[in-house]
């Protein structure tokens, strides 16, 4: 059954639907990566609840002046309007006053929300409005899609990927360091409003899928997904559309399994679950991954912390300690040093000793730098190198 | 009339010396709310030579260099870059802002960084070419960090961070190099090599201008310093500007603890 839906088997609808949320997926994993590495994920989530008021407005003229009012184009002519409009509340609040961007956030996406709510009860009260079915852009609703909702998001999700690719270097620039893109002659404004743009555009378009309130974990969930597998912006930015699509794609896909099952929050579990699975098992990033480092690394210390101990005949307190020398073989359960021990700790003493006279030397400056208590010196310096230090050692006036 | 005369000579004295300084500012006010950090500054920075800014915490140093590169908006004054307006002339001007300004856990490497140079030059679309990347990787080689190109930057060391943040501004090939506390928190290693660089610059005929805050090293290091405490309290070159007397109008009281620890004057 699972298969029938990924394979798109499952009837015309399904399948638009499918196809339509993988597209938005990609436009907004891409588009929100820009608004993650930038510190402003917030700020989507104000632009997609300033739709609501817009939605409404529109469909209220639309009927005023004798027409449908669920005519889709126009119901998001009205969300983009209203969104911008509060996607500049926003920013003037935080240019022109003292407020901080949470705090802008927070009033504009409550208060349109709050109005938006008020006008859609209205518009319930209206003879016009009895099944307007406009609360479907609250949690999205893709019961009636049609071809041409899916063409224009086909339409948008190429738009926001040319454009982000248009733009990349100064949306780059802006999120990294903003003073020097400034510096450099980029208007970090134009930039900013560029960047909102984009994601206005994709707010609006996945209104009908997602729905206003979870649209901002389509934006978020994919870039910070991203994060986990890789350290370049560029391909963050990839894999950042590529988790979203899949997300689209599947989760649209798997709500049509069953006509109880909503699309959009489907979709955001999805997405949900490839972050998890992300945050435990990326290899650099991972949780899992900085355990085992962690313990791995703790071990290191243990046993060159026993070895110095060794070679200087100091007893080993610590049980971690010598259970982990006992387990190497290194020293007998007593604590006493076996030949390998003695062998090991005066070869961990000899290269404490070495390190000692590099990180007082000037002229060894950029191999102190290294030194992290652990690492035998002979990974930084050539054998010539190791012999001067070893001349030095048997000579210490010779140092000086 | 004679007055007349007198000021219309020294206007076109000035006018002169402006168009011939890589970096001229007038009369600059930047107020953060009420109060001015920087008040009517003028600063005329010498071609080819190395400028200092020197003064105490919240002393406006780094917002002087913010207002003169368009980072903030002054509330008055104007900017001149070789005697134009500052807007044509980015290109010649390349910025180390403060380390301490960026969050260095983003995801780029060393390379991507120090090609964050090269932006203007490649414009929008440009191909990044072979070319390119051998500029970026000679920039590298001029602070001594070839062998961490491929790093993420979140690795480095603050000293690391500096000198890639410094091969950045190479990568523009600028006329008019301005760091933003450019010592701060590195090692000594890494200030030999920035201030090797950076002399490197002057003597290839660039300016540099930089806010610094050890007073010990100013007269080894720079040509030309400016006090400055909100106002310019002196400004010209080391040796008939670094006196007792100047640096205790900049500093007052906190002068002795200035020169103890130079890193409490940072900022």
């Amino acid at each position: 059954m699972l298969a029938d839906a990924l394979l798109l088997q499952l009837g015309y609808n399904a399948t638009l639907v499918t196809l339509g949320a993988a597209l938005l997926g990609i436009a907004a994993g891409v588009a929100g990566t820009f608004l993650f590495l930038r510190k402003r994920a917030l700020v989507s989530d104000a632009i997609s609840h300033a739709t609501l008021p817009g939605v409404g407005i529109a469909f209220i003229l639309m009927v005023a002046m004798g027409g449908d009012g669920r005519s889709l184009f126009g119901l998001l002519i009205g969300a983009s309007v209203s969104a911008a409009i509060g996607l500049l509340c926003v920013h003037w609040l935080t240019k022109r006053t003292r407020l901080g961007e949470d705090a802008a956030i927070g009033a504009v996406l409550s208060v349109f929300f709050g109005f938006g709510i008020v006008i859609l009860t209205v518009i319930q009260t209206m003879n016009a409005g009895r099944q307007a079915g406009l609360e479907g852009f609250l949690l999205g609703s893709t019961a009636g899609m049609l071809r041409s909702d899916a063409l224009l998001l086909a339409v948008a999700a190429a738009a926001v990927l040319v454009l982000v690719l248009v733009l990349r270097r100064p949306l780059e620039l802006a999120a990294f360091d903003p003073g020097y893109a400034e510096a450099a002659g980029w208007s970090l404004n134009r930039i900013d409003l560029s960047m909102m743009g984009i994601v206005l555009v994709v707010t609006v378009v996945g209104l009908k899928i997602v729905g206003l309130i979870l649209i901002v974990a389509l934006l978020i969930v994919p870039a910070v997904t991203a994060r986990f597998w890789t350290d370049r912006s560029d391909q963050v930015v990839v894999i950042a559309g590529i988790v979203g699509g899949v997300s689209g794609y599947v989760g649209a896909a798997t709500s049509a399994l069953a006509p109880a099952l909503p699309t959009g929050p489907i979709i955001v579990l999805v997405g949900f679950a490839l972050f998890l699975v992300s945050l435990l098992l990326s290899p650099g990033r991972g949780v899992l991954a900085s355990v085992l480092t962690h313990w791995r690394y703790q071990r290191r210390v243990h046993m060159r912390q026993g070895l110095l101990a060794l070679a200087q005949g100091q007893p080993i307190y610590e049980a971690l300690t010598r259970r982990l020398m006992h387990r190497a073989g290194l020293i007998l359960p007593d604590g006493v040093a076996t030949a390998d021990g003695q062998a090991a700790a005066a070869k961990a003493l000899l290269d404490e000793t070495r390190w000692s006279i590099v990180r007082a030397d000037q002229s060894f400056a950029s191999a102190a730098t290294r030194y992290d208590g652990l690492t035998a010196i002979e990974e930084y310096l050539t054998p010539d190198q190791v012999r001067e230090i070893d001349r030095r050692i048997a000579a210490p006036q010779a140092a000086v | 009339m004679n007055i007349a005369l007198v000021t219309d000579q020294a206007f076109e004295v000035d006018r002169a010396a402006r168009t011939a300084s890589p970096l001229s500012v007038r009369g600059l006010t930047v107020s953060y709310g009420q109060t001015p950090a920087i008040f009517s500054v003028d600063m005329t920075v010498r071609a080819g030579a190395m400028t200092a800014i020197v003064g105490p915490n919240g002393a406006g140093k780094s917002t002087l260099l913010k207002a003169a590169l368009g980072v903030v908006t002054p509330l008055a004054g104007s900017v001149s870059v070789f005697g134009q307006p500052l807007a044509k002339m980015r290109d010649r001007i390349a910025y180390v802002p403060q380390r301490a300004s960026v969050d260095w856990d983003f995801p780029t490497r060393v390379i991507d960084v120090v090609m964050m140079g090269l932006y203007r030059q490649l414009g929008l679309l440009g191909r990044i070419r072979a070319k390119h990347r051998a500029q970026a990787m000679n920039c590298l080689e001029r602070v001594g960090m070839t062998d961490f190109a491929t790093r993420q930057i979140g690795q480095l060391s603050g000293g690391q961070q500096q000198r890639v943040f410094l091969a950045r501004a190479l990568a523009q090939d600028a006329d008019i190099y301005v760091l933003d506390e450019p010592f701060a928190g590195v090692d000594a290693a890494t200030e030999k090599a920035i201030i090797a660089v950076l002399k490197e610059l002057r003597d290839t005929g660039r300016t540099v201008l930089a806010v610094h805050h050890d007073l010990t090293t100013v007269p080894d290091y720079f040509d030309d310093v400016v006090l400055l405490n909100t106002q310019v309290v002196a400004a010209g070159p080391v040796v008939d500007t670094f006196t007792e007397t100047n640096l205790q109008a900049a500093y007052g009281g906190r002068l002795a603890t200035a020169r103890v620890d130079p890193e409490s004057a940072a900022g």
